[in-house]
């Protein structure tokens, strides 16, 4: 730039355009870019905060919203399934005791069977074994009948033998002394 | 004549942009060195880094300016 | 700059680089009125539909599992949401939308304006004085509004000895006046600043000796633009959360 002639002739569009060499400085335009500014500002402006801003902030807190009923709703499913799981292990305890009570009942049942058929078969065999001793006595005492009728017919026999004469009465008194003593 | 003064007038205001970059320079490096004696409060003070960073940078562009006033407008 | 004084017509190394930021009118005509439709208005308007495109269609199915449209959408509002919330106070959620506009507007025309021959919008001094402007008197009208006198506590710093809060509260009120200023100049000057020097190198392209440097020496620019762009949205926006917390609550 030898001069600031030579500058105006070759610039001379520019010139004509910004007089000052920067164009920032012309300020000429400064009206016709500040309105235009102002319109610009004022449209974004509205566009954001009637449409744009509270759109977004109704997602935000819907996203917020959603995740926090997601988490509410995973809490009351975790809950729920603890108490299913309670209540399987109080129907299993209540199936074991119900089990443990009818096996008892069982037990007893068959005990107390038990027992009345043990207590008859103890009768019947105290029974039948009073008939036998009763059996027993009687043929025992048949026996004893027997051995002294045997025992005087010998005893007369015997006498008879040795050739005496023997007296029915005195045999069998003999006998009966013989015998009680 | 004056045009040329001008001229030199405008690479004189043109130090002060490397002024200002000294400046920044200086932020950025004693930011950083605090960050790395204490990472965790580094996140905390972007924004104050970056508030440092543009007031030293200010006047480094306010010397620019000179010069281009002492190129294009005087 | 002697090849300049003879090159211009054999078309040597020309440097504009601030042609990019002229502002025309679309249709024809030399003059800008207020309501001349110009390029400002174009990349202004594709800067609308961008954020409808993005905020609006992108968010239309409303789903709780969000498609990669809505997750953009919601992480641009979660990350403003969430500044406001942590800069500025809970109480300067109602400034929220307000301040979700001045980010969208500010990150969309940024990169909007790394497209090639697009304008960008924000490397002009109108914009952003607007935009700082507009931050400047909400602060200050909410801090009255608010506090009433009690915002003039900001520059009485009352942990200070008395002898120097008369001199701390000058400085205090010099650089609360600054701060439209430097809000304003730091955002256009930045953004400015990455596309000119972008179209430095473009001009040191035109000799085939330095052409491969100069490309690559754009694409390094041009990828630190794009973090350059992000950065200058996100610093304009916590500032304004930085200063709306003054005003909401100025003791220090």
């Amino acid at each position: 730039m030898a001069s600031s002639t030579t500058e105006a002739t070759s610039h001379a569009a520019d010139a004509a355009a910004s007089a000052p060499g920067m164009p920032q400085l012309d300020f000429s335009n400064w009206g016709n870019q500040i309105v235009w500014l102002l319109i610009t500002l004022i449209v974004i402006y509205f566009v954001l905060s009637r449409i744009a801003l509270p759109r977004i902030a109704a997602v935000l807190a819907e996203r917020q919203g959603t995740i926090t009923n997601d988490i509410a709703a995973a809490e009351e499913l975790k809950a729920k399934a603890i108490e299913a799981e309670e209540a399987y292990n109080k129907a299993l305890a209540d199936a074991r005791a119900e089990a443990q009570r009818i096996v008892a009942e069982a037990k007893a049942e068959i005990q107390a069977d038990l027992d009345a058929a043990t207590a008859k078969a103890d009768a019947e065999i105290s029974a039948k074994a009073a008939e036998s001793e009763k059996a027993i006595a009687e043929i025992r005492a048949g026996a004893l009948e027997s051995v002294k009728e045997v025992a005087n017919a010998t005893a007369v026999e015997v006498v008879a033998a040795l050739g005496g004469a023997a007296d029915e009465a005195d045999v069998t008194a003999a006998v009966d002394a013989r015998m009680k003593g | 004549m004056e045009g040329q003064l001008a001229h030199i007038g405008a690479g004189l205001a043109a130090i002060g942009s490397g002024a200002a970059a000294i400046g920044v320079g200086n932020v950025a490096g004693n930011y950083l060195a605090g960050a790395l004696r204490n990472p965790s409060a580094a996140a905390s003070q972007t924004a104050t880094l970056f508030i440092g960073i543009a007031f030293a940078e200010a006047l480094g562009i306010f010397s620019f300016l000179v010069a281009l006033l002492l190129m294009f407008a005087v | 700059m002697a090849s300049e004084a003879h090159g211009a017509e054999e078309g040597g190394l020309v440097f504009h680089p601030m042609d990019q930021f002229i502002v025309k009118p679309l249709f024809g005509g030399d003059h800008i009125g207020l309501f001349t439709i110009t390029n400002v208005t174009l990349w202004m308007a594709i800067a609308v539909l961008g954020i409808i495109a993005m905020m609006i269609m992108g968010t239309r199915s409303r789903a709780i599992v969000p498609s990669r449209s809505q997750s953009i959408a919601e992480l641009a509002y979660g990350f403003i949401y969430k500044m406001v919330e942590d800069v500025a106070g809970k109480d300067a959620i109602k400034f929220f939308p307000y301040i979700m506009t001045l980010f969208m507007f500010i990150v969309f025309a940024n990169f909007l304006g790394l497209i090639p021959m697009s304008f960008t919008t924000t490397s002009h001094f109108a914009v952003t004085v607007v935009l700082a402007l507009l931050v400047f008197l909400t602060v200050t009208i909410v801090g009255f509004v608010k506090n009433g006198v009690g915002f003039l506590g900001l520059f009485w710093v009352s942990s200070a000895p008395l002898a120097l809060r008369p001199i701390l509260a000058i400085i205090e009120l010099i650089s609360y006046f600054v701060r439209p200023v430097s809000h304003s100049i730091r955002l256009a000057g930045n953004v400015m600043a990455g596309h000119a020097v972008i179209k430095v190198f473009a001009g040191f392209a035109a000799i085939a000796v330095v052409s491969p440097v100069s490309v690559i020496a754009i694409t390094a620019m041009y990828g630190l633009e794009v973090l350059v762009a992000f950065i200058q949205a996100y610093v304009f926006t916590i500032l304004t959360c930085v200063y709306l917390k003054d005003a909401l609550h100025p003791s220090h």
